[in-house]
């Protein structure tokens, strides 16, 4: 076995030297009967080559999104990557490290993740943010359950703009640790009335800009509303390369900002690893989950970097912890930094309004569609048509076509008859014939 | 020798001495008009962004692709790796990553699939979620599996409310609100039951550093979910009372959560199903060597025993003849719903899939044997040196040490780690678990040679020896030779420095 440097010789040495007589007796503490006494019914070890082959011929069968005019979003988004990002994060010290347990030691891990806080901070118009969660999804429920700590309430309302996939997460934690949740009704042209739901029993307003179906919703007045109840405003995006072009949500009011960070650095990866960002308020920062990196000095008044608060945290304060968070996404976080840095404000603002620019022109191309209409009044780089019929079907009809089209919202909501809706992304990635091949594919398929 | 080049001579303008490069922050080396990404700028935009555009600047800092190389390059000397030797953590399980794995996990026809096009055009990838699935469920004898959770603390949630969805059903899921927990399991543990809405109760473990038969009855009731134990344990040693622990807790109506933390010492060697167990989390960061990347990403996917596979979340695989179907919706069955968006850290599946048909089914159980025989050889090497806290006694992949053999040399369990920092070996897990005085928890894991383990035992005698001649500033003062002396932690958390600023 290529990976492991013990020979029989070495092996027998060490049984000797510990006084065993053979592998069984260094499991004597298992019972013998637990001891598997066959080969399971597995394959034997592969060669390099042979196993390469194997997953090269499982990834053949898929229709990726290189090969492929491509339009689907709805909570992760395809962005050019650098080539420096990939090759930087493959470096061994910062693939093949640990979580930073003796800092003297870990100072790159560290300082690229003081980096990355004060990056997220800033990007969201927030005071501090921590060092990365599991992904959007989680770090959403992390927002509220941190939110019912701060105000000592227990009653979440989600917003119908809000991706169902995150409403679903914070549904199943709600139930298992007796939260109470309101999730308004899908809100398919961002006209729902969130200010009159909120009263003083309500911990937190969950509202996501741009949402689901695209809108950019103004924050502000729900912040206001929230504020006059002693409720806190918890802003998601999905979609971090927005925050380029648009107004934070810390500029809107915001007390907890939570979001996705895949789009800065991360592959699309069939839906993980991502990166969770969580930005809130200084005063917040006992009850914020997560790891946290601080500045400090060395034993020689050199600057340096610790991870910080930890009283907070499970290791700690076991079953009194702020959160049960034990690692975070500490690798993609640093592919998102490195792609940060390198964009720089200058470049961010190019790439936000490159995809803007996509994202219209393939909305004007849609306009000569007869049948189809977009349901948005402003949007970003996603947005969502009305389309005669079955959404879902027309998407796989585009898909034999040789054209990704967007996500159905009976995929999101198979419950909430909005079967003729589609919600289409478009990035800096996508060429004029991508989108032409898009409206042609669709005119083929209506 | 041991003096620290204090001495102006030694001191450089620039900060940097050879190899050992200083580097500041990017806010201080970047410019916000700088840029390493060329993109066009777009013709007439005319914005649709209603009043929403942003006005005031972000203050974010851009650097040209070689200004970035060199600033990530140089950070990235500053941290010690497996590749760069040795890693002892016990409980975190630093072996090798095979590139492979890396190389594997890039293919177009995984990296870039979107987690939501048709899944008629992601059979390949459905295909090797299910290919995965049949592994983990084999290896480790049980019924269900749900991939989704996205570590190993998240998998215990998982695990958690399939029990409680399981007591639901059955009507009992006020009435048991009791999560027995040994003093010495990870803080995970109690964390992911108190954050559900249960009651840890400790369970104390032996003087033989188990938890016994008895000490579980005692604690039993009408009122208990479920047991949490890790097997093998934190110290350690293989929970050898686990099938009669598994019988009783059963025998009261209460499910057996096993924290599989440590599953990479029986890996094909044993299997959880035969131990009773209902639910486990599998860390496939540790046990099938995903990269640890700094502190994560992990992946922790959860297999379940018949009685808790019908409680298994969304999304789970369907194989409907030559097709796959994930189903992403649970109206109507008893799937107790959602824990992430999407389906589970799938690059990561990858990396772990290719670990595993590397290995094989032989491969996988003679790394668990080569972990447990290292583990057991460092043991014999230094027990004449150091002490065990429950006696002398075979272990599985991780040996625990205490700090009695310190005693009276004026050298603490801290200041002896960071002593190893000089010797170019990334400490071992110190201070956990909390159970033993000043514990040291060392997994020296397969993918160390016997030379490799043998400078180890030297390198710690060495140390040990140094310690009793009372040398203690080489390990007071220790490190001298990292990027950094020992940090200042108690002033970061009094006066937090969360994110950089100006002056």
């Amino acid at each position: 076995m290529r990976y492991l440097p013990l020979t029989d010789v070495d092996r027998k040495d060490m049984r000797d030297a510990i006084g065993v007589a053979d592998f069984a007796a260094l499991y004597a503490d298992v019972p013998s009967e637990l001891l598997l006494d066959r080969p399971l019914d597995l394959p034997r070890a592969k060669s390099e080559m042979e196993v390469e082959r194997l997953l090269s011929a499982m990834a053949k069968r898929n229709l990726s999104a290189a090969s492929a005019p491509f339009f689907i979003g709805a909570g992760a988004y395809r962005h050019h990557i650098p080539a420096s990002v990939d090759h930087l994060i493959q470096r061994s010290e910062f693939l093949t490290s640990y979580t930073p347990y003796q800092p003297e030691i870990s100072q790159g891990t560290l300082q690229y993740l003081f980096e990355f806080q004060t990056q997220v901070a800033m990007l969201t118009g927030m005071e501090i943010a921590n060092a990365s969660m599991y992904d959007g999804s989680t770090a959403c429920a992390e927002a509220a359950l941190m939110a019912h700590r701060i105000t000592k309430r227990r009653k979440a309302i989600l917003s119908g703009g809000l991706h169902p996939h995150y409403a679903d997460v914070l549904r199943t934690i709600s139930h298992f640790a007796g939260d109470e949740i309101v999730a308004l009704a899908p809100d398919v042209r961002a006209r729902e009335d969130i200010a009159s739901a909120i009263d003083d029993s309500v911990s937190c307003v969950i509202v996501q800009t741009p949402d689901v179906f695209g809108n950019l919703r103004d924050l502000t007045p729900i912040a206001e509303a929230c504020h006059r109840h002693g409720a806190l405003l918890v802003a998601v995006f999905t979609e971090v390369v927005s925050l380029g072009l648009l107004k934070s949500p810390g500029e809107m009011g915001a007390d907890i900002v939570v979001g996705e960070g895949q789009s800065l650095g991360n592959p699309l990866s069939f839906g993980g690893p991502y990166l969770g960002l969580l930005a809130t308020r200084h005063s917040y920062l006992r009850q914020t989950p997560g790891r946290l990196i601080g500045e400090t000095v060395d034993a020689d008044g050199r600057r340096g970097y610790v991870a910080t608060l930890s009283a907070r945290e499970q290791h700690i304060r076991r079953d009194k912890a702020t959160s049960n968070i034990c690692t975070n996404s500490n690798l993609c976080a640093l592919a998102f930094s490195i792609h940060l840095s390198l964009l720089g404000e200058a470049g961010l603002r190019r790439l936000a309004r490159a995809n803007h620019a996509s994202a219209i022109d393939l909305v004007d191309r849609l306009a000569g569609v007869a049948g189809v209409e977009t349901l948005n009044e402003s949007f970003f780089n996603e947005f969502t048509l009305r389309v005669p019929g079955d959404a879902a079907r027309l998407v796989e009809a585009m898909a034999e076509q040789g054209v990704l089209a967007g996500v159905p919202v009976s995929r999101l909501l198979p419950q909430a008859g909005l079967d003729d809706l589609l919600i289409v992304a478009s990035t800096e990635v996508d060429t004029v014939e991508d989108r032409e091949a898009f409206v042609a594919a669709m005119r083929g398929a209506l | 020798m041991l003096d620290h080049p204090k001495d102006s001579a030694f001191e450089t303008f620039s900060g940097n001495r050879g190899l050992d490069q200083e580097e500041p922050p990017i806010f201080e080396i970047g410019r916000t008009d700088t840029s390493g990404v060329d993109i066009e700028e777009p013709a007439h935009l005319e914005p649709r962004l209603g009043a929403l555009e942003r006005k005031g600047p972000i203050g974010l800092p851009g650097l040209s692709e070689p200004e970035a190389m060199r600033h990530y390059v140089r950070l990235s000397r500053k941290n010690y790796s497996i590749d760069a030797g040795l890693y002892p953590l016990g409980s975190c399980t630093m072996k090798h990553n095979p590139r492979l794995n890396e190389k594997v996990a890039r293919l177009a026809g995984f990296a870039d699939l979107h987690p939501l096009q048709p899944q008629s055009t992601a059979q390949g990838a459905l295909a090797l979620m299910e290919e995965l699935s049949r592994w983990l469920l084999t290896l480790t004898g049980m019924s269900a599996i749900a991939l989704s959770p996205k570590a190993g603390a998240h998998g215990e949630l998982c695990g958690l409310m399939a029990i409680e969805a399981a007591l639901e059903a059955r009507g009992e899921a006020a009435t048991r609100k009791v999560v027995l927990i040994p003093q010495s399991a990870h803080g995970t543990n109690p964390a992911s039951a108190a954050l559900l809405g249960f009651q840890p109760r400790v369970i104390e473990a032996g003087a033989d550093g188990v938890v016994s038969e008895e000490a579980v009855v005692k604690t039993l009731g009408p009122d208990v979910a479920a047991i949490m134990l890790t097997n093998p344990n934190t110290c350690g040693l293989f929970e050898r009372n686990i099938v009669a622990i598994a019988r009783r807790v059963h025998e009261a109506g209460g499910y057996f959560y096993c924290d599989g933390a440590n599953f990479n010492a029986i890996a094909g060697v044993a299997r959880p199903g035969d131990l009773g167990v209902d639910a486990m989390h599998l860390n496939l960061h540790k046990t099938f060597s995903t990269p640890h990347g700094g502190g994560g990403p992990g992946s922790g996917p959860v297999v379940f025993s018949e009685r808790l596979a019908p409680f298994a979340p969304v999304p789970f695989l369907l194989r409907e003849g030559e097709t796959l179907r994930l189903v992403e919706h649970g109206d109507g069955a008893q799937s107790f719903g959602r824990l992430s968006a999407f389906h589970g850290q799938f690059g990561t599946f990858v990396r772990a899939l290719a670990y595993i048909l590397s290995h094989g089914a032989d491969g996988l159980a003679q790394a668990s044997r080569d972990a447990v025989l290292s583990a057991n050889y460092l043991r014999a090497a230094l027990r004449d040196v150091m002490t065990q806290p429950f006696g002398d006694r075979l272990c599985m992949h991780e040996v625990l040490f205490d700090d009695s053999f310190l005693e009276g040399t004026g050298v603490a369990t801290l200041d002896f780690a960071k002593a190893m920092i000089d010797e170019g070996y990334h400490p071992m897990t110190i201070y956990f678990p909390l159970v033993v005085h000043g514990a040291m928890l060392i997994e020296p894991t397969e993918s160390e040679s016997k030379r490799s383990l043998d400078l180890f035992v030297a390198t710690l005698r060495d140390l040990i020896a140094s310690a009793k001649r009372g040398e203690t500033r080489r390990f007071t003062e220790a490190p001298r030779y990292a990027p950094r002396r020992r940090l200042d932690e108690a002033a970061a958390a009094r006066k937090p420095v969360l994110r950089w600023s100006a002056g």
